[in-house]
């Protein structure tokens, strides 16, 4: 387990925006009558999207009234779920560096220290800038391409110390470098070329 | 023998080619489902059991037979939940299939939800991947726009297909976590029994699979049970991705028969261990839930449930986790701690509180600031926690630990007495 709080300092209000809370109906109409409860994550999640990376307070309250659920379920909710950011993060990226073991075995240790000479010392806290911020994360289920990072929706694998540095520069002059293998290998492809399957190789 | 080609399932596990309908079709997907559907439920139950399949989640537990706990008639829904979790260290294998042959996986859900009688299942995929969710939904949209799937499809049997997702939490791979976080709760295990083909999702018969597990239906329908039966070896029968990681010339994911030999798997794909097999340490055979095997046991190991377990180890997802001789072996498994403290739910206090002491206790021997006898109250205090809690989380926190003094006590041993000795030195 971890402990995970809220923070301290709030937004006084959060509302979904109507592309969103169109969006919300319908996700809450694919669970059967009276299963509404089952659309708490989805939602949740577009809060944070919607909200620079990180879900406020008042989000929770807005979606436990939109789904019938007593507050306290959703805080549950969002303190038990590692994706749920609960404080501010980099407003350009915010860096999960994958560390565990077979991650670690390939070097994963020193991405951390990229993070933390590049970001902050510590995980959780925003850079001066406020561009940047960074945490360990646990397997994120591509360990044939480790060690990588996770930034929002994408992966950067295969990394070094010196690609992530690369990976974290186009971030920050907002042109993401292509996601996927760093070092230019199709997925989970053996580096050099497949073993198997040859004819299918378009 | 190795697997040929033409035995292979996932013909496009890398995405060399086109994921979308019409490529999934080029290599035989969706091809006169209806007539392997007019064959019938019970057809389809007798052949994936007599195909031996396995469920590929990291039990093991037989597919067909578990198809056959579901009710016949039930005044409530039965549901097919499919795990897509994937969270186990070491594993990356259905994220392969979800973003390179989703309609594997689609088709495998409505023949398996057909043999279940059941008219509508859910994918539940962990919060982090996200590409590969987006790509399954689109999948999942092209197969209605066709109506190979819906109300009123071309097969005749309706069936509502839906995606989920997590948001960070490996627990909810168990599966009665899943279920729970489906229903929108925190994803804590259920007592069991009920079981889910009881009492499952929404209180209704449920039965959870894995993505491979299921993806792999529509080939062994397809070319019959005897097909698949015949690759492999008795009781641990087919064809199996399996994913190597760690300390290799070239890590990969690649389709090879059950029962592979470890060294061929990783010369013949993998380009070696790193710096030749003589450097090789140990490896992790199944996941990091898997207790280590040590080079000494690996040299003529084949990679099957039977063999694995007879080694007190696991094939649990066939992720295999190799570390050569540079690889400090109790920081490695210190790091496994780590993670399942992180990852317990809390519930049990013999997991909650036990896995963090494991983790703690283990950083000392990494450093050797331990006790011996240390060494012996962490074997006993991790049976405790293994078989003494509502999932089997605990025993795979506990496992990875009795792998390491099993193979590895004279290793941390070793330490102990080093740091015992620079601490005379420095005190003379
Ligand atoms: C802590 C824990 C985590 C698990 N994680 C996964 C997972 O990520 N994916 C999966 O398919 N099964 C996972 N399982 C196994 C599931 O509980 C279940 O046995 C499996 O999904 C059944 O599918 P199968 O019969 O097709 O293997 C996990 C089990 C435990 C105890
Ligand atoms: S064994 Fe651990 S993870 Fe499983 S229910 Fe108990 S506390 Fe939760
Ligand atoms: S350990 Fe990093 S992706 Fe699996």
């Amino acid at each position: 387990m971890a402990v995970r709080r809220l923070s301290p300092d709030q937004p006084a209000k959060f509302a979904f925006t109507p592309e969103n809370a169109a969006w919300a109906k319908a996700i809450i109409a694919k669970y059967p009558p009276g299963k509404q409860a089952s659309a708490v994550i989805p939602l949740l999640w577009r809060a944070q999207e919607q909200h620079q990376g990180w879900l406020p307070e008042p989000a929770l309250r807005l979606v436990a009234d939109m789904l019938g659920l007593a507050y306290i379920r959703v805080y549950e909710i969002a303190t038990f779920y590692t994706m749920f950011q609960l404080a501010p993060v980099g407003l350009k990226a915010h860096v999960w560096v994958c560390g565990t073991t077979p991650c670690m075995l390939r070097g994963a240790e020193a991405l951390v220290e990229v993070c933390r000479r590049r970001i902050h010392h510590d995980p959780h806290h925003v850079s001066e800038d406020g561009d940047f911020s960074w945490e360990e994360v646990e397997c994120l289920g591509c360990c044939a391409n480790a060690p990588l990072v996770q930034i929002g929706k994408d992966t950067y694998e295969d990394l070094t110390p010196e690609l992530l540095e690369k990976v974290l520069d186009g971030y920050a002059k907002g042109k993401p470098p292509k996601p996927g293998s760093q070092t230019g290998r199709q997925a989970s492809c053996p580096e050099g070329g497949p073993t198997t399957l040859r004819d299918y190789v378009k | 023998m190795a697997l040929s080609d033409k035995d292979r399932i996932f013909k496009n596990l890398y995405g060399f080619q086109d994921w979308r309908l019409a490529g999934a079709k080029a290599r035989g997907a969706w091809d006169n489902t209806k007539a392997l559907i007019d064959k019938g439920h019970d057809w389809m139950i007798a052949e994936v059991k007599n195909s031996g399949l396995r469920g590929r989640g990291g039990a093991g537990f037989p597919t067909g037979l578990k198809w056959s706990f579901m009710p016949k008639s039930d005044p409530r829904p039965n549901y097919l939940v499919i795990n897509a979790d994937e969270s186990e260290p070491g594993s990356c294998k259905d994220r392969e299939i979800m973003r390179h042959d989703p309609h594997l996986l689609i088709e495998g859900a409505l023949l398996a939800s057909f043999a279940m009688r059941a008219h509508a299942s859910y994918i539940y995929v962990r919060g982090e991947f996200v590409r590969e969710r987006e790509r399954l939904e689109a999948a999942v949209a092209e197969a209605y726009a066709a109506r190979l799937i819906g109300k009123g499809n071309i097969h005749g049997w309706d069936f509502d297909l839906l995606i989920h997702h997590g948001a960070g939490a490996y627990i909810c791979g168990e599966e009665t976590a899943l279920l729970e976080s489906l229903e929108g709760k925190k994803g804590m295990p259920r007592l069991k029994p009920p079981f889910p083909a009881n009492v499952g999702l929404f209180g209704a018969p449920t039965t959870v699979n894995n993505v491979e597990s299921i993806a792999v239906v529509p080939d062994i329908l397809r070319r019959g049970a005897t097909w698949f039966a015949g690759i492999g070896k008795p009781n641990n029968t087919g064809t199996k991705l399996f994913q190597i990681s760690g300390h290799v010339e070239k890590p990969c994911v690649v389709e090879e028969e059950m029962g592979v030999p470890l060294r061929e798997l990783l010369d013949r794909h993998a380009g070696g261990v790193r710096g030749g097999w003589n450097n090789l340490l140990a490896v992790i055979p199944g996941g990091s839930s898997m207790p280590l095997l040590p080079a000494d046991i690996c040299q003529t190991l084949t990679l099957d449930f039977d063999t694995l377990t007879k080694l007190k180890s696991g094939m649990g997802t066939a992720a295999v986790i190799v570390m050569d001789k540079s690889t400090d072996i109790i920081a490695a498994i210190r790091r496994i701690a780590y993670f399942y403290k992180h990852e317990s739910c809390g519930q049990c206090t013999p997991c909650r509180e036990g896995t963090g002491w494991m983790w703690r206790v283990l950083q000392r021997m990494e450093r050797g600031e331990a006790e011996k006898r240390e060494i012996d109250l962490l074997w006993d205090v991790s049976t405790r926690v293994e078989g003494h809690t509502i999932c089997a989380l605990g025993d795979a926190a506990a496992w990875p630990i009795q792998g390491l003094i099993r193979h590895f006590r004279g290793e941390i041993e070793a330490r102990i007495d080093r740091r015992q000795t620079e601490q005379r030195e420095a005190a003379e």
